[in-house]
């Protein structure tokens, strides 16, 4: 098995659906679903609750208070420090992440409110290149808890990642130590600091700033690890559970507080900073 | 590699006939010394130009010093601590006290087993939770102190199981960054021999960081990189090249900050000689490092992680 099942909502894209088409078949339990009713239910199947994926704006959108999204993401991309090539040119693997999403690279980040507090908000995007974290969405996520400390808000991040962008080798791992290290500082300014995992979250990225959060949550159909599936059957020939790097194996072995549902995230995140709006 | 294997025949020739002429009383010293000549220009050429496949094969070389040995070598009454104080002991990382000289430090060092049986015990180098969590005990027992703390890196990565995962060894890989990160001693890390990926980076967050000539450094190991990239279990030698994880490179990146010889043939060629290059220059990093105020330290190390990372700017000067 890959290291990433092939979950049909890593797949279905609905803004890519041709526009004409009012109904969807639903690649997990078959069954033809209205695509209206799919974005009403938060982009999960109404007929059998598979999780179909989010873009960083639709999810965005899903979050915060109406008109409340600020982004401040900066205003750079990927460059190629080791000039890598493998079955295809990085640079060239980049330009075409960036025309299929419309992004500059794997993450969004921005000022936001949720219930009318205020917050820094980061949000990642699988779809490009695996959600990896290379130079540039290191320091997107540095520059995100930056502003935090700045404004005094709280950040949240929303992972969605492999791990680190391979193509930049070492300045790739690198970059589990800048998050770590700026992560450091959020804390010593007294400022929360809440990962949500979704799905995947794993590699350089579970082994860095997403498993640093005051609090851990995960979204509902997570993945959640460091090694994959695949690799720890190759090396150690190891029977694995079925529900082996599930939300429940995580929550199971105490790597996370809760697991919460992607309808109920809004309100979640809504409490849970309520809490230290109060502290302050 | 076929070439090594010559030149061990070549050397296992010359030791038979020194004991020849030791032991029948035959003069054989002009054709020892000829031999002995001979061997060390091929020896000089056959690793004057290693490619980067054949660096990563020499260091994971069978008969390569591993952590104890250059703990062994460079330091005095090694105080080894054991436990995590939660769940195990990790024989995979080992950690202590020990004399620098004339100063207390705290030394890390993931070490690989030798024979079979060490072999199992220590994991092959591959650690665990329990050793990350050992590593990062010894460190804030270091900080507590003032002690200056060293790691040696030497492993294929993070071990990958069923139970590591149970215990969350990214969490626990997680955990140590940060510490390091903000850790108010002086840290030097050294890669010994192999650098797998953020298993290294564990115990790697450091103010000074050296590579051993023959040392490679990486964010994913070729065999691993040439499947998932390439698709093609075969493309080792490509990735390896295209990683850019040995020691040269990642000086010229200016991702590490020193690089410390090894004879031709490997460090496994003569021990006491890289032990003590390794050992002049710990001193020299640590006496660099002492002069500066633990927030100062603290501040510098924090700038230069901050600072890591290569990308272009779309707006302004372009």
């Amino acid at each position: 098995m890959p290291i990433f099942k092939e979950k049909d909502y890593l797949r279905v894209d609905l803004g890519k659906e041709p526009d004409e088409s009012l109904w969807m078949k639903c690649k997990s339990c078959g069954e033809l679903v209205f695509k209206r009713r799919v974005r009403e239910n938060n982009n999960i199947c109404p007929s059998c609750g598979e999780y179909f994926f989010l873009t960083p704006m639709e999810r965005i959108g899903l979050l915060v208070d109406e008109g409340s999204f600020e982004d401040i993401t900066k205003p750079i991309v990927a460059d190629d420090p080791l000039v890598f090539s493998d079955r295809k040119p990085y640079v060239e693997r980049v330009s075409d992440a960036q025309a299929e999403t419309g992004m500059d690279d794997a993450i969004v980040v921005g000022r936001a409110t949720i219930s009318g507090l205020p917050l820094v908000l980061g949000v990642m995007d699988f779809r490009f290149i695996g959600g990896s974290m290379g130079s540039v969405v290191g320091e997107q996520i540095c520059h995100a808890m930056e502003t935090a400390m700045e404004d005094r808000r709280p950040f949240v991040l929303i992972a969605s990642s492999g791990g680190a962008r391979l193509q930049e080798g070492l300045f790739s791992l690198l970059q589990m130590a800048k998050t770590s290290a700026v992560r450091g500082r959020m804390a010593e300014a007294g400022l929360p600091f809440v990962s949500v995992m979704a799905y995947p979250t794993s590699g350089g990225v579970q082994a860095s700033i997403a498993s640093l959060g005051d609090i851990i949550i995960a979204e509902r159909g997570a993945l959640i690890g460091f090694a994959g599936r695949r690799v720890i059957q190759s090396a150690m020939t190891q029977e694995l559970p079925s529900h082996f790097q599930s939300d429940a194996f995580a929550f199971e072995h105490g790597a996370i507080d809760r697991v919460v549902g992607r309808e109920k995230m809004r309100d979640e995140l809504s409490s849970l900073l309520g809490f230290f709006v109060e502290a302050r | 590699m076929s070439d090594e294997r010559t030149l061990d025949l070549l050397e296992a020739k010359i030791e038979e006939l020194r004991s020849l002429n030791a032991t029948d009383g035959i003069d054989l010293s002009k054709e020892v010394a000829r031999l002995e000549k001979k061997l060390e220009t091929l020896r000089q050429e056959l690793y004057a130009n290693l490619t980067d496949w054949e660096r990563v094969k020499l260091a994971r070389h069978p008969k390569r010093p591993y952590a104890m040995d250059y703990i062994d070598a460079i330091f005095n009454g090694f105080y080894e601590l054991h436990g995590d104080r939660i769940d195990g002991d990790d024989r995979s990382l080992v950690a202590g006290l020990a004399h620098l000289d004339d100063q207390t430090i705290v030394v890390l060092g993931q070490q690989k087993g030798r024979s079979t049986e060490e072999k199992k015990e220590r994991f092959f180098g591959m650690t665990r939770p329990q050793g990350y969590r050992k590593a990062r005990r010894a460190m804030l027992l270091a900080e507590r102190f003032g002690f200056p703390v060293i790691t040696l890196i030497d492993t294929p990565g993070a071990y990958p199981g069923l139970e590591a995962e149970e215990a969350n060894i990214g969490g626990a890989i997680a955990e140590n960054l940060l510490a390091m990160s903000a850790l108010r001693v002086p840290i030097v890390t050294v890669v010994i021999g192999e650098g797998g990926s953020g298993g290294a980076l564990a115990i790697g967050v450091a103010d000074r960081i050296l590579m051993l000539e023959n040392a490679v450094y990486t964010v994913i190991s070729p065999e691993s990189a040439a499947v998932i990239l390439w698709k093609d279990k075969d493309r080792m030698k490509e990735a390896a090249e295209a990683l850019n994880l040995t020691a040269g490179r990642l000086l010229e990146l200016g991702l590490i900050d020193g690089i410390v010889p090894e004879p031709a043939g490997g460090a496994h060629k003569d021990l006491d000689q890289v032990a003590a290059a390794l050992k002049i220059e710990l001193v020299k990093r640590l006496g660099e490092l002492r002069k500066l105020e633990p927030s100062e330290l603290v501040e510098v190390r924090y700038q230069r992680y901050r600072a890591v990372g290569m990308y272009r700017d779309t707006q302004g000067t372009e």
